[in-house]
């Protein structure tokens, strides 16, 4: 009983937020932590639960950001149709990736995966009629306050880790696992395992399809090398997921939060101590350096891809009684 | 007609040089049954190694000296110590030793960046700038150099792996790993050695690249693609297919360079990449077993 | 028509045939047992009446229906259960996941599914391990798990490939009476076995094959009487 009693009290915490907390800067942190709660949960589904690595998630992303953008610029509708369309566009994309890809076992299949990011990168950029290419989208946000777009953040990362929780608890969600264990004694068992890969992948897809459209809605602007980034989409969302637990229900809300934060420790080289310390200390080798942390964040996700994977792969979540045992030194009885 | 003799000689001086990347890639394939998404990366940082020597008057073909060992040091730290020890990992996470690679391959491309900057960097030479004459076929003489190094480099590999005992230690290894460790092979010592051999090879590329390419930090993920695409077009594990496949991508991104374009290079690349998927059984079909 | 017909099916791998023109009918209830040495085509063939891959030549037939080249999944389905030679369990999920994930193939509800999964691993006697973890599990547990999940996919006909190989003796009288029980419960059951005590004496027909082609049917004695499967099994008859 207790277990399901903290996601209840962070779920009243995060929608009691707003009241409490004004600032823009946090508000906007929270934001992006919710967004990554959607696509690192979104991403797990596929990877975690049915064992099908991409990575080129960013592609789904990207896509659902493309589709709210481009239904305003080419058809003047509101950036809202692409919150509802989003998802359904980058479906649309994954499943003939899955119908071609899904053959290929293992790494080769997020190979694949990554080609089809970088395609559709490079396709975004060239198609400069249809997308406007490197100049991108922009459009002008509906609320002049954060405050709604934080709600509909919310709303999304409930209806995703829920739908997702009630999933894994059935029978898609046995199937999914059975997959990712042995695909060849699934079959054999009665399931039809192309069937549900794509079902899997389509449910991925069309929640990061989604958190893209609204991050075109939010933002206001887009381009082909900020959604559909290797590094700050595709590698992220992996983190996210590894960081707090792949194969776990709130592994990913875990990571998202753990990554938001340490994305922005890069981003403000490490919450301004360098450049309070060089302003304190009055040697520039601080300010240089908290200008090279900025740009370092991806060097820490580098690092940190290593260091998870070799000593938390299961991530917080998943390897909780390793980190009490080592960290904490709590031993359990016996 | 002379112009499709141009291209096809410049395709095919390029495709020794991507063969000696490929057949890197497809050792560490063939052996360790990984990706290595860190391979461009690998060479990226030898065409630094040569860029630094060059700054100090060391001409970029003497560096393959020092880029070599150095890599192939790099190359055996990386399987021995981030590689290996995956092996021995309990996890469900699916393919985390390519997400290491992936890993590996950024860390190093940022130390790159940290240490170098983004900018592009040259290599200056003054006899490899020059062209030589066949004909009307002009040959550059770098690329041709590169072309002759890389074929006795790819001659000494087969050399090495036919006649060696550790050459066949790493053979017996890429076929049944359970095998060759019941007939007294250290399979443990030989993914290091392989690794370390697969990265020599690809830092030798990197040495013979770097007088006719520009150095920037961010060159790895092409080449790294490009690694993959010459070794799934040649055969997973085939060093005789890595030649294959070299040579088609040579070939190919010069006959795109020279009828479409030099933007297109990337997209021929890419094209490939997905051809094979849809049409090539030989190559696709391997992908599809486990 | 036979209830289960195998019909000079042939199967080659590139220039290796590995079945060659086996043949052989089924009766709705028996205990069917399939012989012969390593590498005769024994496994060969259960994969391909499972849908595992299709035969080069020949059909199978079940209940008057064609089922060669058919996908595993349809043919699970279609009430056709197997075991795997090596055993496939689905490691990070307890005994009670896996069958329940088996349970879904006739069920769609998770109260059913479980409901289903429990009394199926009560059959199989695997209640007391339920929420052990399928990979933890000893082989004699893990090979009894193959069967426990093939039973809850409710087959009309079950096919056992080497289920009691690696077992004690005291697991393999288990493992007779399980196969038994499953016969009992209205199963029609082909079996694989190297063992011959347990194959000769469970079966009521044993068809014996080597080198991919049938050198015998018959009864257990019958079959163990003559001459050319004594020349196969020549070194490793258990009778």
């Amino acid at each position: 009983m207790k277990k399901h009693l903290y996601p209840l009290i962070l779920l009243a915490f995060l929608a009691l937020l707003p009241l409490a907390v004004k600032s823009n800067y946090f508000l906007h942190l929270m934001i992006l932590f919710l967004l990554w709660v959607v696509i690192g949960s979104s991403w797990n589904i596929l990877a975690g639960y049915t064992g099908q690595v991409s990575f080129g998630h960013a592609a789904f992303f990207g896509v659902g950001a493309y589709t709210a953008g481009l239904l305003f610029q080419h058809l003047q509708l509101s950036p809202w149709w692409g919150m509802a369309l989003g998802g359904v566009v980058a479906v649309l994309i994954g499943l003939p990736f899955g119908a071609i890809c899904f053959p290929l076992r293992g790494a080769y299949f997020a190979l694949a995966s990554l080609a089809l990011g970088e395609g559709i990168r490079h396709i975004t950029t060239i198609a400069e009629g249809f997308t406007g290419g490197m100049m991108g989208i922009m459009i002008m946000p509906t609320f002049t306050s954060k405050v709604p777009y934080y709600y509909i953040a919310l709303g999304l990362a409930i209806l995703s880790v829920a739908s997702i929780q009630a999933i894994i608890s059935s029978k898609p969600g046995y199937y999914f696992v059975s997959i990712r264990e042995d695909q060849d004694a699934a079959a054999s068992l009665g399931i039809n395992t192309t069937l549900y890969k794509n079902i899997s992948l389509a449910i991925s897809a069309f929640w990061t399809g989604m958190a893209g459209a609204l991050y075109m809605n939010y933002m206001g602007f887009i381009d082909p090398h900020v959604v559909f980034s290797l590094h700050d989409y595709s590698v992220m969302a992996i983190l996210v997921a590894i960081v707090g637990g792949v194969g776990t229900i709130y592994g990913p809300t875990v990571g998202a939060f753990i990554m938001v934060a340490f994305q922005e420790l890069f981003r403000t080289g490490f919450f301004g101590l360098f450049e309070y310390l060089g302003k304190a200390t009055g040697s520039p080798a601080f300010t240089t350096l908290s200008g090279a942390i900025h740009q370092a964040h991806v060097l820490g996700f580098g690092i940190l891809v290593i260091v998870v994977i070799l000593f938390l792969p299961n991530g917080v979540v998943g390897d909780w009684e390793k980190i009490k045992r080592n960290v904490f030194r709590i031993n359990p009885a016996g | 007609m002379d112009v499709f003799l141009q291209t096809l000689v410049a395709g095919i001086l390029k495709g020794g040089l991507y063969a000696l990347i490929g057949i890197g890639m497809t050792l560490i394939m063939g052996v360790m049954g990984i990706i290595n998404l860190a391979h461009g990366q690998l060479m990226m940082l030898a065409m630094y190694v040569t860029f630094v020597l060059n700054t100090m008057g060391v001409d970029p073909y003497v560096s393959l000296f020092v880029a070599m060992p150095l890599l192939f040091l790099l190359g055996v730290t990386i399987q021995k110590f981030l590689l290996n020890p995956l092996i021995k990992v309990e996890t469900i996470l699916p393919e985390n030793q390519v997400l290491m690679t992936v890993g590996i391959g950024m860390v190093l491309t940022e130390i790159a960046r940290f240490a170098f900057s983004s900018d592009y960097k040259y290599i200056t030479t003054g006899y490899a700038n020059q062209t030589f004459y066949l004909g009307n076929i002009s040959f550059s003489m770098a690329l041709t150099i590169a072309f002759a190094i890389a074929l006795a480099f790819t001659a000494a590999m087969f050399w090495f792996l036919l006649k060696t005992d550790l050459g066949r230690s790493i053979r017996a290894t890429a076929q049944d790993k359970d095998a060759a460790t019941l007939m007294g092979v250290n399979t443990g010592r030989i993914t290091v050695v392989t690794f370390g051999l697969g990265s020599a090879l690809v830092a030798a590329a990197g040495c013979l690249l770097a007088p006719v390419y520009y150095i920037f930090p961010d060159l790895g993920g092409p080449f790294t693609a490009k690694a993959f695409i010459i070794t799934i077009l040649g055969g997973l594990g085939s060093t005789v297919g890595a030649i294959f496949g070299g040579v088609t991508l040579g070939l190919a991104e010069s006959m795109g360079a020279t009828y479409f374009g030099m933007e297109y290079e990337d997209i021929v690349g890419l094209t490939i990449f997905i051809l094979v998927l849809l049409f090539l059984p030989g190559g696709f079909k391997r992908l599809t077993k486990v | 028509m036979a209830y289960f017909r195998v019909e000079k099916l042939v199967k080659k791998f590139g220039g290796l045939t590995a079945v060659n023109d086996v043949t052989f009918d089924v009766e709705k209830g028996e205990i069917f047992g399939l012989i012969g040495p390593n590498g005769s085509g024994k496994t060969t063939t259960f994969n391909m009446i499972s849908g595992v891959y299709p035969p080069t030549s020949g059909r199978v037939v079940f209940r008057d229906r064609e089922i060669q080249g058919m996908k595993s999944h349809r043919i699970c389905h279609l009430g056709v259960g197997r075991t795997f030679q090596v055993v496939k369990p689905l490691g990070r999920m307890t005994v009670l996941d896996n069958v329940i994930a088996a349970s879904f193939s006739r069920v769609n509800s998770m109260r059913e599914a479980r409901s289903t999964a429990l009394r199926t691993l009560e059959f199989c006697g695997l209640s007391p391990v339920q929420e052990v973890l399928a990979k933890s599990l000893p082989i004699a547990g893990r090979k009894r798990l193959e069967i426990a999940r093939a039973m809850a996919t409710r087959p009309e006909l079950l096919l056992l490939d080497e289920t009691a190989a690696g077992l004690n003796p005291t697991e393999l009288v288990e493992a007779i009476e399980l196969i038994r029980k499953i016969r009992e419960n209205g199963t029609t059951v082909i079996i694989i076995e190297h063992i011959m005590h347990v194959i000769m004496t469970i079966s009521d027909r044993i068809h014996a094959i080597n080198f991919g082609q049938t050198i015998a049917e018959g009864t257990p004695k019958e079959v163990a009487a003559n001459p050319a499967v004594i020349e196969a099994y020549l070194g490793t008859d258990y009778a």
